[in-house]
């Protein structure tokens, strides 16, 4: 059986594959480039607030940048990252299946997608939108002036490639697992793509409609959310949160998961707490849909109303805390060598935990008032989405490169720019904290001079972070081609993923395989 | 200079604390920060212990767990939980007395509009992106939108809330010490959303009282409301000797009226504003449904003139400026 | 929902594996759809506690008649499905088609009613955004465009639904007609039933809240 890169050489082979691991390397196509446009935006915008004037492009060219940058960032390449990229090409080889439950779908799903991304770019070529991504009301219904219809629809066409995917990997997780894979046997990658899709499934339908009534209202000139006809902005922000803080999870549990995958990897151990660790993900998904109301708590909706949230949202950080505590705990007798993906890893525990205390400070009322839409909440879901989610991307990427390509990447240019990107993140993001506290609100294209010199570190961060993202497409690329044939198992990893010839074959297994042990068991501790 | 600019921000001086919940949300804030650090820093060093200790050829022993594990997970979730519900309740706490302003508090309203604050003071001193205040006193500030939502930000009070088109919401703080701080709108609200900036003005009260006398005021909130009330045709029917059935408006304010559905309503502003805007919606007991409804017709500015008027209809005495006396 | 045709890329092992896998798939879909009308099920119950008055005199814009004909005929049709599904698991074709054939056209009877109520709000100046215009004496001219407004998402949305469902049911019939379903292998009828049944369960919430609720 031939392996599923030599399977075909034709374009028509590529975009006419239903095979999930020629899916996956669309998505992973697709996004690069949807991440380096959204990167750029940043970059300008970085740029500008080197002063204090603002003196690189206009306001409102600034705020279709950080509008473009958020749209981009969240639903074209945070979003189908982990889950569709990665996902797509190794759950079903994890599972030991020979495909997604529904390889049309899958198919179909990129389509969407695509069909989304060109719609939003059309909308940002033809002048783009400012209203954020958020899409407040009465500004993005009433005030704004751009092309937010285009734009809202489409992220709205986008939604349902999300939807299809959650489906597709439900189902697939449900109905397609090998004999004797049983759910408590599975790799916590698979159990944190599970959580990922219900809240796929569940929230983005809302997303789609709110939109759709912000589009019609625009359109028919309606009052839906426009105080003026009747309407109540309020509303949009609900039901704008009830999709976008679970999708907040989306954005987190697929890197939770592989960063369980990797330190179980590196650090030789099966997980410690498999089973806490398993459960907490469906906790994050459960609670993440309970707390969207932390996201107004200066709206002006009801003191009782953000009491309660304010609570829910401290029990959410609990299942996130506890996943912490379990992968320091993992290392424990282990036998740990530090590849690329473990550096990754590593580095994610480190952010993400950042990230997540300063979680509770936003959960914390009085503390939320004082920093609620100023930079601290910037530096904050920075900490999550790319000191966590995208780290966890870089490190699963690496992790399964020799799966993806069948060969191995250089080692110390993959360490080397692991360490850049630590760095980078960390001045970029750091000092944020520091602005945000001393009160500079986020989305100022001019600001008072005395926060002059944290934006200057924190834009020189920003360059040193854009280097370490700028590497790995060089040497990997190169290695896609030119490095050194990698085996089936290169880490000595556990999983039957690594039970498969590198590249994967076509039909992933020669013969279905058969599971009789836990996850991530060796026998006998080894070395 | 950068250096003493980064001296201002990393240096505890660098946000001023000069109103009397400033310093309890710092203290709040500071525990956090230093629980957070304490555990960052028990996790650095546990995972750098563990990563040397058990790197790959290391002769530390391996093998099976020599302690429960089911303990230990119960243990940190139950550690977790409690220290996380400790600061729930820290918070929650402080949140509640943030959110209910003093009942003789000082009002002040603010209109939000693309891109500048415009202030009125009572006696109907008006100004634009500038807020001056009387430190010493409780000041509620009543905010409302005529456009988009924006946000009323004020770091060195630790006070924010949104202004949201078709309502009035307040915010309220006592400021502590004279100065000149930032005022900042925090909720995106369009192309120059950044230059929808100002300061706020902290004056002692004599100084706030002599202030507000120099002003340009042409006559107070609730004699403009009285001009108003006349113009829009409000006395037309909201009068003694009127031919239509309409209720008297004197001494609404606060009062429990109770409605032609049964129900009681307590009339607070909220009240008073839908009734101009949505007359239909709570019919008072014993009236006709007959009131147009205002909504388009008077400004924001106006409105909240009418219903300082309507305000001062209840008051015993007129408010000149309460508080500012000793 | 994809039913791999060539047996080589189908992911499934056998027929039964993927009869249940497209029962959850199908099952996944209609979850997703409940929470795609929740978003407007819930803007309208806002604006419903907010302006009961308003909501009150635009649902007596609706033709109560036609709204309740169009109830029977849809649970009439979803009846049909019901029973053709019955017939074929035991083996009776005749008795599927007549089903299909009767669930179609009560289905495409619906729709044809709800064309001529649109249009006739068309006539009455009453579609937002088209040519909205309230002329009686009234404080709630906005607060009842909101309620036309939210009328014609919910049903309009809820028509595109039937459009997909009446596809489906011409595609079961076309498989029946080519010999492709039969009493062992029947699962497209009852994939189609599910969701022509939630179709109907869709309209058996807006039938009560967008006509029934105007003091009459």
């Amino acid at each position: 059986m031939p392996d599923y890169l030599a399977a075909g050489h034709t374009v028509r082979s590529w975009l006419g594959t239903l095979d999930h691991k020629r899916i996956g390397l669309l998505y992973l196509a697709s996004i690069t480039v949807f991440f380096w446009i959204a990167a750029g935006a940043a970059g300008l915008m970085r740029w500008d607030l080197l002063t204090p004037q603002g003196d690189v492009v206009t306001s409102d060219l600034y705020n279709r940048l950080f509008t473009l940058h958020g749209v981009l960032m969240v639903w074209f390449f945070l979003i189908p990252s982990i889950p569709n990229v990665l996902g797509n090409f190794i759950l079903p080889l994890m599972i030991g299946a020979r495909d997604l439950a529904f390889p049309r779908l899958n198919l179909a799903s990129w389509y969407i997608f695509m069909a989304g991304g060109a719609l939003v770019l059309y909308a940002i070529l033809a002048g783009g939108v400012d209203t954020g991504w958020t899409f407040y009301t009465p500004y993005s219904s009433t005030y704004a002036n751009g092309h937010v219809m285009l734009m809202a629809v489409g992220v709205f066409v986008t939604g349902f490639s999300s939807i299809a995917t959650g489906l597709n990997f439900i189902v697939t997780i449900h109905k397609l697992r090998a004999p004797g894979l049983t759910w408590f046997r599975l790799p916590l990658f698979v159990w944190s793509l599970y959580a990922t899709s219900l809240i796929l499934v569940l929230a983005t339908p809302v997303l789609a409609i709110t939109l759709l009534l912000v589009a019609l209202e625009r359109l028919a000139g309606v009052g839906v959310f426009d105080p003026k006809l009747g309407g109540d902005p309020l509303l949009f922000q609900h039901l704008f949160w009830f999709y976008s803080h679970p999708a907040v999870y989306i954005m987190i549990l697929p890197g939770m998961g592989v960063v369980s995958e990797t330190i179980a990897a590196f650090a030789r151990r099966r997980v410690f707490g498999y089973r806490i660790v398993a459960l907490s993900s469906l906790a994050i998904a459960v609670l993440g849909f309970l707390v969207w109301g932390h996201h107004m708590f200066v709206s002006s909706q009801s003191v009782y109303a953000g009491v309660v949230f304010s609570l829910l949202s401290f029990l959410v950080a609990v299942p996130s805390a506890i996943k912490v505590f379990n992968w320091t705990a993992t290392l424990y007798r282990g036998s740990i060598s530090f590849e690329t993906p473990m550096l990754y890893a590593l580095g994610f525990v480190g952010l993400f935990t950042v990230g997540g205390l300063t979680g509770l400070f936003l959960a914390t009322l009085p503390i939320d008032v004082h920093v609620h839409d100023t930079y601290f909440v910037i530096a904050h879901f920075h900490y999550i989405m790319v000191g966590g989610m995208v780290m966890a991307y870089m490190g699963g990427i690496h992790y399964w490169w020799p799966k993806i390509s069948g060969r191995m990447y250089h080692e110390w240019t993959a360490r080397i720019t692991a360490l850049i990107t630590f760095f980078g993140f960390n001045l970029t993001f750091f000092p944020q904290f520091v602005l945000g506290y001393l009160g500079m609100p986020r989305r100022y294209h001019v600001y008072p001079p005395e926060f002059q010199t944290l934006n200057v570190l924190s834009s020189a961060g920003a360059s040193i972070l854009a280097v370490g993202y700028l590497l790995p497409l060089v040497y990997l690329g190169w290695s896609f081609f030119f490095g050194r044939r990698a085996g089936p198992n290169p880490w000595g990893a556990t999983g039957l993923e690594w039970r498969t010839p590198s590249p994967a074959p076509q039909h992933n297994f020669e013969r279905t395989p058969v599971v009789t042990t836990e996850a991530y068991h060796r026998g006998e501790p080894t070395d | 200079m950068s250096g003493d600019r980064l001296a201002f921000a990393l240096l505890s001086g660098g946000l001023p604390d000069a109103s009397t919940l400033a310093p309890r949300v710092d203290a709040l804030f500071y525990a956090l920060l230093a629980t957070s650090t304490l555990l960052v820093l028990i996790l650095v060093v546990l995972n750098l212990t563990l990563l040397i200790r058990y790197r790959r050829g290391s002769p530390a022993p391996r093998g099976p767990l020599p302690f429960s594990q089911i303990k230990l997970e119960i243990g940190w979730i139950a550690v977790t939980l409690a220290i996380f519900l400790g600061f729930f309740f820290w918070g929650a706490w402080l949140y509640l007395d943030q959110t209910r302003p003093p009942v003789d508090a000082y009002e002040i309203r603010v209109i939000g509009r693309q891109w500048m604050w415009d202030v009125r003071h009572p006696n109907g001193r008006r100004e634009f992106d500038e807020l001056h205040v009387p430190i010493g006193t409780p000041v509620r500030v009543l905010l409302s939108s005529e456009d988009v939502i924006h946000s009323f930000f004020v770091p060195a009070f630790r006070v924010k809330q949104d202004a949201v088109p078709g309502k009035v919401v307040s915010a309220w703080f006592e400021a502590t010490r004279p100065g000149t701080y930032h005022l900042f709108c925090a909720e995106y609200c369009g192309t120059e959303h950044s230059g929808m900036t100002g300061q706020v003005v902290a004056l002692a009260p004599e100084d706030y009282a002599a202030w507000l006398e120099r002003g340009n005021q042409v006559s107070n909130l609730p004699i403009r409301g009285r001009e108003l009330f006349v113009r829009y045709g409000c006395a037309g029917c909201h009068s003694p000797g009127s031919q239509v059935h309409a209720p008297l408006l004197e001494g609404i304010y606060g009062r429990l009226q109770p409605m032609a559905n049964g129900e009681f309503v307590h009339v607070d502003e909220t009240y008073l504003r839908d009734s101009i805007l949505i007359p239909g919606r709570q019919i008072v007991a014993g009236y006709p449904n007959l009131m147009p409804s205002f909504q388009g017709v008077i400004p924001e500015g106006d409105l909240l003139e009418l219903i300082a008027y309507l305000k001062s209809l209840g008051a015993a005495n007129p408010p000149a400026s309460p508080g500012l006396a000793p | 929902m994809s039913t791999a045709a060539d047996p080589e890329l189908s992911p499934f092992r056998d027929a039964e594996q993927r009869s249940v896998a497209n029962h959850l798939g199908l099952w996944t879909f209609l979850a997703t759809e409940i929470l795609f009308f929740g978003g407007l099920f819930m803007a309208y119950s806002v604006y419903r506690y907010a302006y009961p008055e308003a909501f009150a005199e635009g649902s007596r814009h609706l033709d109560f008649w036609i709204g309740t004909i169009n109830t029977a005929l849809l649970l009439t049709s979803s009846l049909f499905v019901a029973l053709g599904d019955h017939a074929i698991k035991a083996g009776r074709h005749a008795t599927l088609r007549g089903c299909l054939i009767g669930a179609w056209l009560l289905g495409a009877l619906f729709l044809a009613l709800k064309f001529h109520e649109y249009h006739s709000k068309y006539v009455e100046h009453l579609v937002p955004g088209l040519n909205f215009r309230y002329d009686e004496p009234t404080h709630w001219a906005p607060q009842i465009q909101l309620f036309i407004f939210l009328y014609f998402a919910l049903t309009g949305l809820h028509a595109v639904h039937m459009l997909f469902g009446l596809g489906a049911i011409a595609w079961v019939l076309w498989l029946d007609l080519r010999g492709r379903v039969t009493a062992q292998r029947h699962g497209g009828v009852e994939m189609v039933g599910l969701y022509w049944h939630f179709v109907d369960c869709v309209w058996i919430f807006l039938y009560p809240l967008l006509y029934l609720i105007a003091h009459r």
